[in-house]
């Protein structure tokens, strides 16, 4: 084929793709570090991006897997972190932007877990502390007496 | 510039501490166009070695990612500022997140630059004039 019609083709679809906010303009720059010293470099900088954002994203997706009380969400956090990094130098921008709001659940969802433990921590002490006044009135009743007394 | 106080380009060594190898292979790209000798590791931990070795040419820059597991870019600025053989090193520290309190924290215990990620041609220009100003001034 025509290299002048594949090269409008490639125009286009860059063109769309940047429009779809798929990409910005850090994916342009990174094409532009191709030189002849350096002729397959965006090739294997989004190789590299392509194989550590597969293990970042089977790491998030495992830690959620752990069953609701078991997830480590700073864990998750710090890889949603990671990723954002990767995606942001090749300019993968919806991956970017999708990792901020990832970030921001997981925040959200580690307060309320702190949040959860503490509504359970006060019912559980409240009913230790209660049972032992109970016993303690008992052995008064009975005409005991209490320990420190 | 007379011949006295001509500086040899390749004898300026520049260090970049990275943990991600996307962003590793940017730097050394970009690196690669500049005329000075470049090292790059993966973390801090290794940084320290490399800095603490009579093996290693001496280190005129040091550029180093904020967010690292273990040891922060933040943590190697403390290191090499807290030690009298190091702590004329300038430290640039590089991060994807625009937090300001973290830059200010960072520029007022001692790093020359706080820059923000993705990094540019233009960003390492700036640094390479800051190296061969500091130079010329020993």
């Amino acid at each position: 084929m025509d290299a002048k019609l594949l090269q409008r083709e490639l125009l286009e679809l860059t063109t769309r793709v940047l429009e779809e906010g798929v990409i910005d303009k850090q994916f342009l720059e990174i094409q532009t570090l191709r030189d002849e010293d350096n002729p397959n470099f965006t090739d294997e900088v989004v190789a590299l991006f392509f194989e550590d954002a597969q293990k970042l994203i089977n790491e998030i997706t495992k830690a959620l897997e752990q069953g609701q009380n078991y997830v480590d969400f700073g864990k998750i956090s710090a890889d949603a972190h990671q990723l954002k990094g990767i995606s942001a130098s090749v300019g993968a921008k919806r991956i970017t932007d999708l990792c901020i709001a990832f970030r921001g659940f997981c925040d959200q969802l580690i307060s309320e877990g702190s949040l959860q433990q503490l509504h359970y921590e006060f019912s559980l002490t409240k009913n230790k502390i209660e049972s032992i006044f109970k016993l303690e009135k008992q052995i008064l009743a009975a005409g005991g007496m209490l320990p420190g007394m | 510039m007379s011949a006295a106080s001509t500086v040899g380009f390749g004898d300026l060594h520049i260090l970049a501490v990275d943990d991600s190898s996307v962003d590793r292979k940017l730097i050394e790209r970009l690196l690669r166009s500049s005329p000075f000798r470049v090292t790059i590791v993966d973390s801090v931990k290794k940084a320290l070695e490399l800095l603490g070795s009579l093996h290693t040419p001496k280190v005129d820059m040091i550029i180093t990612d904020y967010s690292m597991p273990e040891m922060t870019g933040y943590d190697l600025l403390k290191r090499v500022k807290a030690c009298s053989a190091l702590r004329e090193i300038p430290v640039v520290i590089v991060s994807s997140d625009n937090i300001p309190q973290r830059i200010t924290r960072c520029l007022e215990d001692g790093a020359e630059e706080f820059l923000l990620k993705p990094l540019r041609q233009p960003d390492l220009s700036r640094l390479y004039n800051l190296m061969l100003r500091n130079n010329n001034r020993h």
